[in-house]
């Protein structure tokens, strides 16, 4: 079996309990040493997890012989910042480093995807926007049947939802 | 707008209704974390960025219906030790009390709100209850964030959830935590097994002051760690379940510790009461895990009801800040011992009959229906 962190064969191998599922890992002598796998005192599987990314994307960085650090383009945080002190600078920080995140998450929570109270106005701006998707495709099936007169109907119906409330949906 | 000592002069009901769960839980507590849109996160932002964050958000939080004649203040108008003082009422955090200008609270004046402006997050709201009503508090909270709704921009992703400084925030944004006394579990020595398994099915466990402070006084925080991928209502049901579950645990080794060695728990609560009531310096740890045997003596009916309540706000007055603010200038910690003791011995010269009732074999308690595991006759 090959070490979780470089292609070396593995030696340390590491089951614990995280969040009631079992989690394992496997490392090679030299990743094990430098995660402090061999120190049993403090050692939690959920911070070599998070590490695991930080070292990737340290590893990124040294590739990348001093070139593209990502950045933020909202706030200028970068992935740099965000191996430093683990939180991110923005909420558009979450967009910009989407692939780095998902990685960081497991383990962390009991799931990837959020369940639970959506804010007012934005559960209405869903609605709308999932309203108005329905009403383009009935309009182009309308169209391509050449049925106008529903068309026409169904275009005045958009005009109508797009001008309530000002809750404007930029398409 | 209400002034800090009006604010701390008395204490809040949550302080002192810790009754429920057979005494074991004493406050539930509920968090939400809140960020704007199109602001960086507090601790990203420039100053004017985070000024700017704080004069959207200031307002709105001021003019929630629940903080009419609110105390509100920057934190850098407030002294050391005011901060301190509301660190140690669970009102602030210890991080949110290091920040200075740019940041911000907003006390509702029974001290049951609680919201931090410009902490971690832009916005960090707390809603405090005594004993297990979690689902209660989460409820009058929610309605507050709600409100805010209206006039504040939330930061939000159909699949994050509500964006968060910290990625260990994300989805719900809730931290919900209760805090117990178990002196029963600590004395069976059956504590580590319970919270090892609480530890197991994903809960945090902590101190009295939250993270990484030990556990004084026998007091215990059981917190949920994971914030996405469940609702509110099923986060803040686990716990109230497993929380019912340990409440029991503490009760069934209670009664099991009277009924194998009665001579042993009322010798231990007698000490305690014995150091309380007559020691001159005693510092904040020996006097907290002395409180401890004589809430339990309150629970056991070795004491009479009222002890409970005594404990309870005596666990506020003693903590250091708390001794600073009732002698109105900075103590050493040498004083604030003697001034500890001092308090003590007073308010447990008020505890009704509490000469008679000594866990001893030469008194019953003073309430007649109580059980007195010591009554030999």
């Amino acid at each position: 079996m090959k070490c979780d962190f470089c292609d070396t064969k593995a030696s340390v191998f590491l089951t614990q309990l995280v969040e009631g599922q079992t989690k394992k890992v496997s490392l090679c002598e030299k990743c094990a040493q430098e995660r402090g796998v061999t120190d049993p005192t403090g050692f939690s599987l959920a911070d070599l997890l998070l590490g695991g990314i930080t070292g990737e994307l340290a590893g990124g960085q040294a590739s990348g012989a001093g070139g593209s650090n990502k950045a933020c383009s909202a706030c200028g945080f970068t992935l740099e910042d965000l191996r430093r002190v683990r939180r991110f600078g923005c909420a558009e920080c979450y967009t910009a480093f989407r692939e780095e995140i998902s990685p960081m998450l497991r383990g962390m929570h009991k799931g990837a995807s959020h369940v639970g109270k959506v804010p007012e106005g934005l559960m209405a701006l869903q609605f709308k926007h999932q309203r108005l998707q329905d009403l383009r495709s009935r309009l182009e099936q309308a169209v391509a049947s050449e049925n106008y007169e529903e068309a026409a109907g169904i275009r005045d119906e958009i005009h109508s939802l797009n001008e309530t409330e000002g809750l404007k949906i930029v398409s | 707008m209400m002034r800090f000592s009006t604010l701390i002069k008395n204490p809040a009901d949550w302080m002192t209704g810790g009754q429920a769960e057979h005494g074991a839980v004493l406050t539930s507590r509920i968090r939400l974390a809140r960020n704007l849109r199109r602001h960086p996160f507090p601790g990203w932002a420039k100053r004017e960025q985070r000024a700017l964050a704080l004069l959207l958000m200031r307002p709105s939080v001021e003019s929630l219906s629940v903080m009419k004649d609110a105390f509100s203040q920057e934190l850098s108008d407030l002294s050391s030790v005011q901060k301190q003082v509301l660190v140690e009422r669970h009102l602030v955090s210890r991080e949110h009390a290091a920040r200075g200008e740019g940041s911000a609270v907003v006390i509702e004046r029974r001290q049951s709100f609680s919201f931090m402006l410009n902490e971690e997050d832009h916005l960090r709201m707390q809603a405090i209850r005594p004993g297990l009503q979690l689902g209660s508090a989460y409820e009058a909270l929610t309605a507050l964030d709600s409100e805010l709704e209206a006039t504040l921009e939330f930061a939000f992703d159909p699949t994050l959830g509500y964006l968060t400084t910290c990625p260990t925030n994300l989805g719900t944004g809730l931290r919900a935590s209760v805090m117990l006394h178990l002196p029963g579990l600590v004395l069976s020595d059956q504590i580590g097994q319970v919270l090892q398994a609480v530890g197991k099915i994903g809960l945090a466990v902590r101190g009295l002051y939250g993270e990484g402070t030990e556990s004084l006084g026998h007091l215990y925080q059981i917190s949920n760690q994971s914030s996405l991928g469940e609702s509110e209502e099923t986060i803040i049901r686990r716990l109230e379940r497993v929380i019912g579950q340990v409440a029991q645990h503490e009760q069934n080794a209670r009664e099991k510790l009277v009924e194998d060695d009665p001579e042993m728990v009322a010798d231990k609560i007698g000490r305690a009461y014995g150091v309380l009531r007559h020691s001159h310096i005693i510092d904040s740890k020996e006097a907290l895990n002395h409180l401890s045997l004589l809430r339990l003596g309150g629970m056991l009916g070795f004491f009479p009801a009222d002890t409970i309540i005594l404990c309870d706000t005596l666990l506020m007055d003693i903590q250091p800040a708390h001794l600073q603010l009732h002698a109105a200038r900075k103590l050493s910690p040498e004083e604030r011992d003697a001034i500890r003791a001092q308090i003590v011995r007073t308010r447990l010269q008020n505890l009704k009959s509490s000469d008679n009732s000594t866990p001893s074999a030469d008194g019953p308690p003073s309430s007649p229906e109580s059980a007195n595991p010591t009554d030999e006759s």
